[in-house]
């Protein structure tokens, strides 16, 4: 059935839209990885925007029972050029249409991604609705992705423990990543995973090594509530922050956070190390960045940042055994050339003395 | 780190001339790199014999050595430049095999010149087997089981311990000869015998199979700060088992998941980083279909053709990159040049799908074994980018022109379904239009994934094409409705293949489209897939969504069409004549817009032009660009003859083409009218008719007189050109069936005089000669695989004034401006025209670099309405040097069995050299020696030489039956099976009857053994005085322009 986008800039884009849905609101967002849209599509990261593929050719290879991130599908829609109706590799166990179908993800293929993008690049992420009838449509039903509380959505609620290793990491659960567990837990770690509104108290009855922040959705300004927990745990123990986690991170210490005209959504972000100038190729998705001139008076400081656009993409801090990325470094699509992080947050967990760390 | 403040001089080693697996690309990796180095204001000295290059120019080296790659003239080199650094990763094998003979004879060290970018050990470890295979084991990462083995029994026993298939390959054999796969003790027992006998050293390499598997590779960089990045990943739809050169490849890889890309990815990473090396590297992978076991295929350590098909294929300049963190650059301190605003660590995200096809010389080589293996046999390749796959694979096919009728084969088609079926098995050059072939035929996706292991989903792509051929057909012209000619259009189908369906004129098509408002939009290809603005030059159109904002600059735009993909006899020099064609356009304050689609070429370099659009070279791809740029004319007169053969559909459309016109061309290559202008012009031409059909030619040839030349029209590379001695010979080659004889055909007598050619330029009513060449070996051996001497070396001056008032009759006589190329022979003492070219010719380099003159650049304002005196061309002829150039060919015929070496009216040969010298016999051995690979025995050791010389040779041949014997060589006449295989057989001198090809099984077996094989003697001749020359001198061109000056003065 044919399918439009509106864009919030009245722009409107035809295309195939292959789920029965009448209407659909989310946040625009393209992401530039060629393959791992298995890993996009259920990556609770994305709750609340529709996701743009830039690579045109989109289900090629199916979808697995292995590569998912989250147990369901957390984008809003997805927009392709063209979308493979069936899925050829030896682990498909159904089409990406039919998965869509099934899980009634919207779809719409055969849209002018490239154009899409080029909007969103010139005026940064904006809202969107995806419709059968483009005319008499109103954004001002929905809420703005920035507005809404999706981490409630994504978050797990009640506590789970993982793997019997050394090493015991809570991991507050924002949204999590599949992969995160997965190389703590390859790591011989012990993990406990537990809501994003656990308090000091519950984490600490955990006994935990070390805590993980972890990736989610959405603005962490709607997360103020939660600061005061969060600087409370970091100052007891080691403590690691991604994507999410370590914009919190920076909040809960006073710094501050901004939208990017256009989010890094990819597998191919340069980021350098500013401590020892090695540069890591890595899988990003983020809207909000931590402010670097906010950083003053915190104690954090920028310890990686984007080799094109010099944003803040990880801090350290300077008393605490504090270690915080923008990027992800569990990959799962993109690169796992910075993976060794995860091995330099176990470090600091044996090296419980308190010590200044500089991973 | 910054740059090495220490380097001020630095000296690039080349790869020499073009021969299978050694194309253009070393001439765009090498023409970035010599950029990369002058920007650093590094002193750059060159050396590499092949003059059709763009990186021999002076505005890409400051020293220009066109002298032989060899250890000897590169430690001279070293001695008078004294560089601080030499760079040898750029040249391909040829500059690495350089390298690693200078390290190891300890040249490097004594000239203290240090070997930039990766480290030597590292370069071994990944060219030496035995040490990758090492280092692999160390590194814990799987490389098939192999084994060198000499006996049957040990071989067997290898396959024993590792299982079957195995694949076998022998030593040095042509084309890899005699290899194969083995599934079972019996076939290995055959196929090992044979191996072991085919190979010159008895020696077979027995390996696991993994044929079948996916073949993936990884372009990775690495810079001295140990960043290491992944410009772009590609994927066979061939799988394992034919080389990636003959493969069809795709660009991102289209079937791996993230996991699957990333752990190979992670894989390359390693291996870059254990080799230590600096700058780019290609790593190929086979990936089991079924699992996620992988092995390691092979390394490059080296920029290579995949690394320039990534570089056009992402728009990511690898080799100027490499060059760049060669000489001490990081990368996260380069800029993008592609975006001019983010940084070269990052890795190119591609929003379009790139389709590489390659070009084979099959329709060349009819006698060559065209199956395909692991021996590279494509001369060159195309490349298509588009936003799906169906219509990236049209635009490839289209570029490769090939004689098919949309994506079907003539020849193909009319097999049966079992020679079909035999050819998927054994699959050669045609497979993949065998394989749509039978799908058209009802022959199922499944049937063919298991007879090909081709990957479903390319299958997949190839049904869907052939599903909208079947739609198409079963449709009308007259009520097809927009929706469904935009679905065919986005499918890739080319409006005159609709035509042709639809019982219509491509006009027809054009019109209905562009009223029912049909265009293709244009696509930028800028490095991030959107995600930032970019400021590149290049494009490419698709039939879906918007143009990307061409930038207007207001200035007046020529658009210059390119030559396409290398093949025999339109090699790299028109590439060289395309992009000094941009550099004068810019010069003169045009715009120029390049098409073209040819990944390997520096003309296809976005930095190149103003605007490149890389497309194939067809009237409606043409025509589309025209109608987005709006330029004020094409230039086609440097795009070898795929430009040309453009000229007939563009001045139908209405285009200005400048200076030249479907008329004249028409005039030159229709044969009929060509003796009639040379009538007109009163100059004499060689006798010849047209004959409508056999009787015709039959008759026609006995009034011509035996031997008779034989040729269809608009030829390149002389393509079925044959020569009859007599009626019998004629009549037995007529009722041959397998010769698919097409009439009018041109029947030309047979002067084996001396053939000399001339390029000239004109305004329409002057000329101006830029040089004359002296072909050594007779007219009738075709002009591309003749030696040629400049100036003419045994020409009186009588015969050169000759030249000069037939070369004025025609240019006044014909309406054409520009560059053009004519052909003599001089027979008894009479000069005869033998054929015009209204273009650029291969031999336009080779005057431009030694008259430091830019003969492209003249003809591009004559072009445009300069007259040659107004260009300050006042004489008639360009002065003549007071060197010696020589050209030579040089043939690929290790690399393509079945070839027969003997020269004939056919090219053969692949690419070109020249040397020069003030002693006419020194530029001779500097021809013949080109290279420390490839010296011919005959100058290296004293042995034994075979003649095998037809009667009426014998007389000729005595005086040299004797000079030979003073050279200190044996001669052998009897028993070439026992003396073939000597370690004393340097030579065979093969000269059969006339108009014969007596001997072609010895001149193929001395082939095999690695002898010279010699055919014409005037070959022999000149080799003779090249082998006598005791002393060389190697100078750079600059030295030679000096000379001149102080001679002038």
């Amino acid at each position: 059935m044919k399918g439009y986008v509106v864009l919030e800039n009245g722009e409107v884009f035809e295309g195939t839209l292959h789920t029965d849905h009448k209407e659909v609101h989310g946040e625009i967002v393209f992401f530039t990885g060629m393959s791992g849209y298995q890993e996009v599509l259920s990556d609770p990261s994305f709750k609340g925007q529709m996701v743009v593929f830039t690579y045109p050719l989109i289900g090629n290879y199916g979808i697995n029972e292995v590569d998912f991130e989250s147990m369901n599908p957390q984008v809003n829609a997805l927009l392709v050029s063209e979308v493979s109706n069936e899925g050829f590799h030896y682990e498909a166990r159904s089409s990406l249409l039919t998965y869509c179908e099934k899980h009634s993800i919207p779809l719409l293929s055969g849209v002018d991604t490239r154009a899409i993008v080029k909007r969103i690049r010139e005026q940064g992420d904006m809202r969107a609705i995806i419709t059968t009838d483009p005319t008499n449509l109103s954004f001002d039903q929905y809420t703005p992705l920035g507005q809404q509380e999706v981490v409630p959505m994504v978050s797990s609620a009640k506590i789970e423990t993982y793997g019997n290793g050394d090493h015991h990491i809570v991991m507050v659960d924002f949204g999590y990543k599949r992969s995160i567990l997965d190389v703590l837990l390859k790591q011989g770690c012990k993990v406990t995973i537990v809501p994003y509104h656990s308090s000091f108290q519950v984490i600490e009855s955990l006994q935990p090594d070390g805590v993980l922040y972890t990736n989610g959705p959405g603005n962490p300004k709607q997360l103020q509530g939660i600061l005061p927990t969060i600087k409370e745990v970091a100052k007891a123990y080691p403590t690691m922050g991604i994507c999410l986690g370590h914009q919190l991170l920076a909040l809960a210490f006073g710094a501050d956070t901004e939208k990017l005209t256009f989010g890094h959504r990819g597998a191919n972000q340069p980021v350098i190390d500013l401590a020892t100038n090695k540069v890591y190729i890595t899988s990003q998705n983020h809207s909000y960045v931590v402010k670097e001139n906010s950083l003053e008076g915190t104690d954090f400081e920028a310890k990686f940042i984007n080799i094109n656009d010099r944003s803040v993409e990880g801090l350290i801090h300077k008393k605490y055994p504090v270690l915080t990325v923008q990027f992800h470094p569990e990959a799962h699509p993109g690169p796992s050339d910075s993976e060794q992080l995860f091995y330099t947050f176990i470090e600091m967990l044996r090296n419980k003395g308190r010590e200044k760390v500089y991973a | 780190m910054p740059k090495q403040k220490t380097l001020k001089k630095v000296l690039v080693i080349g790869s020499g001339p073009i021969v299978i697996g050694q194309a253009a690309e070393f001439d765009y990796a090498g023409t970035q790199a010599c950029l990369a180095l002058k920007e650093e204001g590094i002193e750059v000295v060159l050396i590499n014999n092949n003059p059709a290059t763009v990186m021999t120019d002076e505005s890409c080296a400051d020293r220009v050595y066109f002298e032989p790659l060899t250890v000897e003239s590169v430690e001279a080199i070293l001695q008078k430049e004294q560089p601080d650094g030499i760079l040898a990763t750029l040249g391909g094998q040829t500059g690495l095999n350089l390298a690693l003979d200078l390290h190891d004879k300890g040249i490097l060290k004594r000239y203290n010149a240090e070997l930039l970018g990766t480290p030597i050990e590292s370069i071994k470890k990944g060219e030496d087997r035995e040490e990758f295979r090492a280092l692999m084991k160390e590194l814990n990462e799987p490389v098939p089981e192999s084994e060198i083995v000499t006996t049957s029994e040990t071989a067997i026993q290898f396959a024993n311990e590792v299982g079957y298939p195995i694949i076998v390959r022998p030593a040095y054999t042509l084309g890899g000869a005699g290899g194969g796969i083995a599934s079972s003790e019996a076939e290995l027992k055959q196929i090992i015998k044979g191996g072991l006998s085919l190979s010159p050293i008895s020696q077979c390499l027995v390996e696991k199979s993994i044929a079948g598997f996916k073949e993936i590779e990884y372009e990775v960089m690495r810079d001295s700060n140990d960043t290491c990045i992944t410009i772009c990943n590609m994927e066979n739809i061939d799988p394992v088992g034919i080389h990636t050169g003959d493969s069809i490849v795709v660009a991102p890889s289209q079937t791996l998941t993230d996991v699957e890309y990333q752990m190979l990815r992670t894989c390359s990473v390693k291996i870059i980083r254990a080799l230590g090396i600096v700058g780019g590297c290609n790593i190929q992978f086979a990936l089991d279909p079924h699992s996620k076991q992988y092995y390691l295929i092979e390394v490059n350590p080296r920029v290579s053709r995949s690394s320039a098909l990534a570089s056009k294929a992402t728009g990511y300049p690898i080799a100027q990159m490499a060059a760049k963190v060669s000489i001490g650059y990081d990368l996260h301190e380069l800029i993008n040049p592609v975006t001019g605003h983010t940084y070269a660590s990052f890795e190119p995200a591609l929003d379009y799908v790139v389709v590489k096809f390659p070009r084979w010389p099959f329709d060349k080589f009819v006698h060559a074994e065209r199956k395909l293996g692991t021996q590279m046999k494509a001369t060159g390749e195309v490349m298509a980018i588009e936003r799906n796959l169906e219509a990236g694979i049209q635009k490839a096919v289209r570029s490769l022109e090939l004689k098919t009728n949309g994506l079907d084969l003539p020849s193909v088609t009319k097999k049966s379904d079992n020679e079909l079926w035999h050819l998927v098995k054994n699959a050669d050059d045609r497979r993949f239009f065998v394989l749509l072939e039978l799908m058209r035929r009802g022959f199922s996706r499944q049937d063919l994934h298991k007879e090909t292991g081709i990957t479903e989903f390319f299958l997949q792509s190839f049904e869907r094409l052939i599903s909208f051929e079947n739609q198409i057909k079963a449709s009308n012209f007259d009520d097809i409705e927009n929706e469904s000619l935009l679905t065919y259009k986005k499918a890739g189908f080319a409006d005159e293949w609709l035509a042709t369906v639809w019982g219509v004129t491509t006009k027809d098509v054009r019109k209905k489209r562009i009223e029912l408002n049909i265009k293709p939009s244009f696509k930028m290809v800028d490095t991030c897939a959107g995600e930032f603005t970019a400021s590149t030059a290049y494009f490419y159109s698709s039939w879906s969504g918007e143009h990307d904002i061409i930038p207007q600059s207001g200035k007046k735009k020529i658009l210059l069409l390119g030559s396409g993909p290398i093949r025999i006899g339109q090699g790299i020099e028109f590439d060289y004549c395309s992009v000094q064609g941009i550099q004068s356009l810019h010069r003169l304050g045009y715009e120029a817009i390049m098409m073209n689609n040819n990944p390997e070429t520096v003309s296809t370099d976005y930095a190149t032009a103003d605007r490149l659009y890389f497309e194939p070279l067809t009237v409606e791809d043409v025509l589309n660009v025209i109608d987005l740029e709006q330029v004020e004319g094409v230039i086609v007169q440097l795009g070898g003859q795929t430009a040309i053969s453009l000229v007939e559909g563009l001045e139908e459309a209405g285009v200005k083409l400048y200076g030249t016109n479907l008329d004249t061309i028409d005039q030159l290559e229709d044969r009929g009218r060509f003796y009639s202008f040379m009538n007109q012009v009163d100059v004499p031409h060689i006798p010849g008719v047209i004959a409508i059909d056999e009787k015709d030619a039959l008759v026609n040839a006995s009034n011509i007189g035996y031997p008779v030349l034989i040729r269809p029209s608009y030829v390149i590379g002389g393509q079925g050109m044959m020569l009859f001695q007599s009626e019998k010979e004629f009549v037995s080659y007529l009722e041959d069936k397998e010769n698919v004889v097409s009439f009018p055909l041109l029947i030309d007598a047979y002067y084996p005089g001396i053939e000399l050619e001339v390029d000239a330029l004109t305004d329409g009513e002057s000329v101006c000669i830029a040089g004359m060449f002296e072909h050594v070996e007779r007219a009738g051996v075709h002009s591309g695989d003749s030696v040629a001497v400049t100036p003419p070396y045994t020409i009186t001056d009588r015969v050169k004034e000759l030249v000069l008032s037939y070369t004025e009759k025609i240019a006044k006589g014909m309406d054409f401006k520009g560059i053009f190329n004519i052909q003599f022979v001089l027979f008894k003492e009479q000069l005869y025209v033998i054929e015009i070219n209204p273009r650029a010719s291969r031999t336009v380099p080779i005057l431009s670099k030694i008259s430091n003159k830019s003969l492209i650049s003249y003809t591009i304002q004559l072009l445009l309405g300069e007259s040659l005196h107004s260009l300050g061309l006042t004489t008639k002829t360009l002065p003549e040097p007071n060197f010696y150039t020589v050209k030579a060919p040089v043939f690929s015929y290790q690399k393509l069995a079945g070839l027969d070496p003997i020269l004939e009216a056919e090219m053969k040969s692949t690419g070109e050299l020249m040397s020069m010298s003030d002693n006419l016999d020194e530029a001779f051995l500097k021809a013949f020696v080109w290279s420390e690979q490839a010296k011919p025995k005959f100058f290296t050791q004293k042995g034994s030489i075979y003649f095998d010389v037809a009667e009426e040779f014998l007389p000729e041949f005595a005086s040299y039956q004797v000079q030979l014997k003073e050279c200190g060589f044996t001669l052998v006449t009897e028993g070439f099976d026992e003396w073939v295989q000597s370690d004393e057989a340097i030579a065979l001198i093969s000269l059969p009857k006339l108009g014969t090809k007596d001997g072609t099984e010895k001149r193929q077996e001395a082939l095999r053994q690695r002898c010279s094989v010699i055919s014409e003697l005037t070959t022999l001749d000149v080799m003779l005085r090249g082998l006598a020359v005791k002393e060389v001198d190697f100078l750079a061109i600059q030295d030679w322009w000096l000379k001149e000056k102080e001679l002038i003065k």
